[in-house]
């Protein structure tokens, strides 16, 4: 195991205080016919991201189970993840011309990783598409490949998916993150959620002490209405459009809005952003704009907690973690209806969904109008999380899965 | 107490959800979807919702009503899909058949209304169940009770929702031993009453507990 493996490690029964005794008990049970065997993870990137977020929590865990599991990270250099990046953008729908040079370039370094990767156990899961070539090195015999997409291809670019496509296909089955994600293929498609570790610093148990504090810190005021959006500095996160609708709401409600994200300053366009951010504010005392630095899971954790309504704006969308993030907190959460954020917020049950500036601002006005409804969305939402959205239910469908794949 | 001959043998389970190839994206496309959509897939966006979102109770019902309501903002319809009772029906046929009913009504009425596309398409999916022993049985109502206790969400969705379908929709696993088994048929029948819809799944649990108290008292 890895050192930051062995740091993320939390024991199995920890859960238990979370989702009860009996999850565990069937965790247990589930993993029984699978000790011992052979599962691979593999995908781009040991830190940053969601997926290496996941399974730096997942992969202890399934350990604890005593299955066989190890990471494995593909290498490439920066011309392998320029031209990855380019695909990644193009399959979200955004512009891009092929162009011959960068499927070489894709293919080359896919075969450079599946002459170093092991790629021998039962149980092969290749997450997004930087290494979905590898499956070009299965080998005959009892083995099971999965795909796992991470990102919306409901509008992608037709060049580069045809291109994936036929590697895709060659799997024994595709996960998405929504069905809205998924594409016509002629293998089987499964839902599998994004997940949120309940006892991560991002999401455990603070106590009001240092929640506080934070706010102290940033110079937030607890006695008045706080609306929150955390995500890093990104036109498709429309931190704009999240102050538009705050001033809507601040004609009626003393409020103040947070706009907390990563630091900007190793993103070009983050910068740009940011800029546009700060003149959009123009200096309003009541609008705290965060940097706050790379892993700050602490200060997120806090600012979520002290949020009186957390907002999630986004133009696009991958999952959006950060309202299940919230949700988990007990907070209402009004959010645009875009990729897998409705998956999260069943409109006025687990939250409210929003399509413009204004839909969002008038929202916030009902729920701070509400509070009796806000926290009845927020302790709905909980309970949503709790079932559907932690990093033991993710444990959970890899079983399922395996056991299926296993029995197929 | 009584005991019965062939235990009462818990198990998990975990559901993956398979996401098909058909979709809706309005109430004309929702209804040629009904009538095509397998079984399982009627089972999963009407009784699978229930372990899913089983801390709901209030103004939810199905996936198609659901769907109905926040992506095509048509009340009039969400509300006549929500009013199908589920409990009522006795195969997934009958409910099909009510379902495109219902939708087909509408779309005669409104005609231009079904046309008009949602905000979200509506995806056809199926859940595929794994199922394994938690290695934990009982033979008699105490042994019962103490097991049905400590019961994972998921392992209490199987036996007293989920079984509806093998059962043909008309009892669940754990009336069919009580009063095959012990010959509990009061029993049997007041747990098969516990209203699915408007119950949490703990809550339904901690009916069924109370129910057992009380014939554990009579006993």
């Amino acid at each position: 195991m890895t050192k930051t493996l062995a740091a993320n490690r939390i024991p199995l029964e920890n859960y238990s205080e979370v989702v009860g005794a009996g999850e565990i008990e069937e965790l247990r049970a589930l993993a029984k016919p699978l000790r011992g065997r052979s599962v691979e993870m593999i995908n781009s990137t040991a830190v940053g991201g969601g997926v290496a977020e996941i399974l730096n929590h997942l992969v202890p865990l399934a350990e604890e189970l005593e299955l066989g599991i190890r990471w494995d990270v593909m290498k490439g250099d920066e011309e392998f993840f320029d031209v990855t990046k380019s695909f990644h953008n193009a399959l979200h729908g955004e512009p891009y011309l092929a162009k011959p040079k960068d499927f070489e370039i894709f293919l080359r370094y896919n075969e450079q990783n599946r002459a170093t990767l092991p790629l021998d156990a039962e149980f092969v899961v290749v997450h997004d598409l930087q290494p979905a070539a590898l499956v070009d090195a299965r080998k005959p015999g009892p083995n099971h490949w999965v795909w796992r997409c991470h990102i919306d291809l409901s509008r992608p670019n037709r060049a580069v998916w045809e291109f994936l496509e036929q590697f895709v296909s060659r799997y024994d089955g595709a996960m998405f993150s929504s069905p809205e994600f998924s594409r016509q293929l002629p293998i089987p498609q499964y839902l599998f959620y994004p997940a949120i570790d309940p006892l991560s610093e991002k999401n455990c148990p603070l106590d009001s002490e240092f929640i506080a504090q934070v706010l102290l810190r940033y110079q937030i005021d607890p006695q008045r209405p706080i609306l929150t959006q955390i995500s890093r500095f990104d036109r498709l996160k429309d931190p704009v459009g999240v102050i538009r609708a705050y001033r809507i709401a601040k004609r009626y409600f003393d409020c103040q809005l947070v706009l907390a994200g990563g630091s900007a300053s190793d993103d070009p366009e983050g910068v740009l952003v940011l800029k546009e951010v700060r003149r959009a504010a123009d200096q309003d005392p009541d609008i705290k704009i965060l940097e706050l630095p790379a892993w700050a899971p602490l200060e997120v954790n806090a600012l979520q907690r002290a949020s009186t309504i957390v907002v999630q704006k986004s133009l696009r969308e991958g999952f959006g973690l950060t309202v299940s993030e919230a949700l988990w907190k007990k907070k209402p959460v009004v959010a645009s209806a875009v990729g897998g954020i409705p998956t999260q917020i069943i409109h006025k049950h687990t939250g409210l969904l929003a399509h413009s500036v204004e839909g969002i601002a008038y929202q916030i006005r009902f729920l701070l109008s509400h509070p009796e409804i806000a926290a009845k969305l927020g302790a709905n939402g909980h309970e949503h999380v709790k079932e559907n959205f932690l990093i033991t239910q993710k444990l959970k469908r890899y079983l399922a899965l395996f056991l299926l794949l296993d029995r197929a | 107490m009584n005991a019965a001959e062939a235990p009462f043998e818990f198990v998990t389970a975990s559901y993956l959800t398979r996401i098909g190839n058909q979709s809706a994206g309005n109430i004309a496309e929702l209804l040629t979807g009904l009538e095509h959509c397998s079984d399982a897939s009627i089972f999963h966006h009407t009784f699978q919702t229930l372990g899913v979102h089983h801390f709901l109770t209030e103004g939810f019902s199905n996936d198609f009503a659901q769907w109905t309501l926040s992506s095509t903002n048509r009340n009039d319809l969400a509300e006549h899909l929500a009013a199908l009772d589920i409990r009522d029906y006795t195969s997934i046929a009958a409910l099909r058949s009510d379902l495109c009913r219902v939708v087909r009504d509408f779309c005669a009425a409104q005609p231009q209304l079904a046309t008009q596309s949602g905000l979200e398409r509506f995806h056809f999916c199926e859940s595929v169940e794994v199922t394994m022993p938690l290695g934990r049985s009982a033979r008699n109502l105490d042994e019962f009770r103490e097991a049905l206790e400590h019961l994972s969400h998921a392992g209490f969705y199987y036996h007293f929702i989920s079984s509806r379908l093998r059962l043909q929709l008309q009892t669940n696993d754990f009336s069919v031993w009580l009063s095959g088994s012990l010959g509990l048929r009061t029993l049997a029948d007041s747990i098969n009453h516990i209203d699915v819809y408007t119950n949490t799944l703990d809550s339904a649990r901690a009916k069924l507990l109370r129910l057992i108290d009380r014939t554990r008292r009579k006993a």
